[in-house]
């Protein structure tokens, strides 16, 4: 998320997909945009992100379908590329049973007074800090290696589809030291001595039924975001619905049970506000039976809330009325910090829709890409 | 020894073939990632362990054990196996 802002800037979409990556470069009114890419065409781009405090460097978490995961680095907005020296790798066991990173799945840039300071989210799940701007990343052994957080992240056997993640990583824009980030599974867990021990957050939380919901091993968050108008709140998109959470209290309340019925409160993305802490959006999806994973009967829309999630409006205009069958992955809806506030996705069919007015309408700004992982904004002040 | 590389590779050497030697065929692709910076991590996990679509052949036998003796007269072929749609 980047700093809001009063005034209007560019902006700049940040696509990352199946098969490369692409930015979209948006006109004043943000009516046309000018694509630049692919980058990288070919590769398994899991997250493009940039880096807020300097406006021009930019992360990109890569791998290939056979080879192995690179973090590349560019300091000129995308112009040119270079990979990264030390790429997040997990420590090296004595008895070569140790874990190998299958692909960085999350980028988070450190505190604004932290500048060099990243983070990075891993399948399997690890977390890994850089300090030189994304150049070399150091594993954080607190909950690498300790065995507790080992036994609530299960096996692979035990993951998501694309394998088990670590995401969500949030600082605390008031203090750096403050952290939250979430896997996939194993719960939402919170750091007040910047990553050097967690403890979990989970109390409030629903699990599929039958399971102990003491136990973070069967915590699924999606995507957790908290409000930069209000850094004491937090919104998460869960296996089981939607939560919120305002600190200093630790338990999360459910506040899905104002969708629609025949929609659910299902879905991966989640998306704030840059200004009201009341506002947020969701892109909900078919989570019934064998979890098809498509909208939900073949009718996309998104849901906003404007009151904390008390109530949620469908907004649907200009999407396809009925036998579309996307849906929108955890890292692939954002919204930009503009005057009149835009929200963006990407879908699994390679379309990136957008509205300008906060959701009131979406156009289609882009067809036939790869399968979208992920979408972020830039808002660089100058460039 | 010399080295094959595949072409998914190539973008770290520019070139279809090198030249690196070790005691070891380990110390063979240490000696490789020195010369092209970030090409054993993409072949070579943090354990040590030769990735899932990655195969060596060295004088056209498959090699498994990367602690296995490199003679500095043979060949190291590299080959990558496409994977996905």
């Amino acid at each position: 998320m980047n700093p809001p802002r009063d005034t209007a800037g560019p902006v700049t979409l940040l696509v990352a997909t199946r098969k490369g990556a692409w930015l979209y470069h948006a006109d004043a009114e943000r009516r046309t945009w000018q694509v630049d890419g692919p980058h990288f065409l070919g590769h398994v781009i899991s997250h493009l992100v940039l880096d807020p405090r300097d406006g021009r460097t930019l992360l990109a978490a890569a791998k290939t379908g056979h080879l192995g995961p690179t973090i590349f680095r560019s300091t000129d907005f995308g112009r040119n590329w270079a990979e990264a020296t030390r790429p997040p790798a997990f420590a090296k066991a004595e008895d070569g049973r140790g874990r190998s990173v299958d692909h960085t799945f999350w980028l988070t840039p450190g505190h604004a007074s932290e500048p060099g300071v990243w983070y990075a989210g891993t399948s399997p799940q690890g977390l890994f800090r850089s300090e030189d701007g994304g150049v070399s990343w150091a594993p954080c052994s607190a909950i690498n290696d300790d065995p507790q957080y080992r036994k609530w992240m299960g096996t692979v056997q035990d993951g998501t589809p694309d394998g088990p993640k670590l995401h969500s990583i949030l600082i605390d824009p008031r203090d750096p030291a403050h952290m939250y980030m979430a896997m996939s599974g194993g719960g939402v867990h919170e750091s007040f001595d910047a990553g050097r021990s967690f403890a979990p957050l989970i109390d409030g939380l629903k699990v599929v039924e039958g399971f102990d919901v003491n136990d973070a091993t069967f915590h699924d968050p999606h995507c957790i975001r908290l409000c930069p108008a209000n850094p004491d709140r937090l919104y998460q998109q869960n296996h089981c619905g939607l939560f919120r959470l305002d600190r200093p209290a630790t338990r999360w309340r459910h506040i899905g049970g104002g969708m629609p019925a025949d929609v659910g409160d299902i879905g991966f993305p989640m998306v704030v506000h840059p200004r009201d802490p009341d506002a947020a959006w969701v892109f909900p999806m078919d989570g019934t039976s064998v979890w098809p994973r498509t909208s939900p009967g073949g009718r996309p829309a998104v849901f906003v809330t404007r009151d904390g999630g008390e109530r949620w409006q469908r907004q649907d205009a200009g999407l396809p009325a009925e036998q579309a069958w996307w849906t929108v992955k955890r890292q692939a809806m954002t919204a930009d910090s503009q005057p009149s506030v835009g929200l963006y996705f990407g879908t699994t069919s390679g379309e990136l829709w957008a509205s300008t007015d906060e959701g009131a309408h979406w156009c289609c700004i882009a067809r036939h890409l790869p399968d979208i992982y992920a979408v972020e904004v830039a808002e660089p002040a100058a460039r | 020894m010399k080295v094959l590389i595949p072409g998914a590779l190539r973008s770290y050497t520019d070139s279809a073939q090198a030249e690196a030697d070790g005691a070891t065929l380990a110390e063979v692709v240490t000696a490789l990632d020195l010369q092209y910076p970030g090409i054993a991590f993409r072949m070579v996990d943090e354990q040590g362990r030769i990735r899932r679509h990655i195969r060596f052949f060295v004088d056209g036998q498959p090699v498994h054990d990367l602690g296995r003796p490199a003679d500095p007269q043979g060949e190291l072929v590299i080959v990558q196996a496409l994977s996905g749609g």
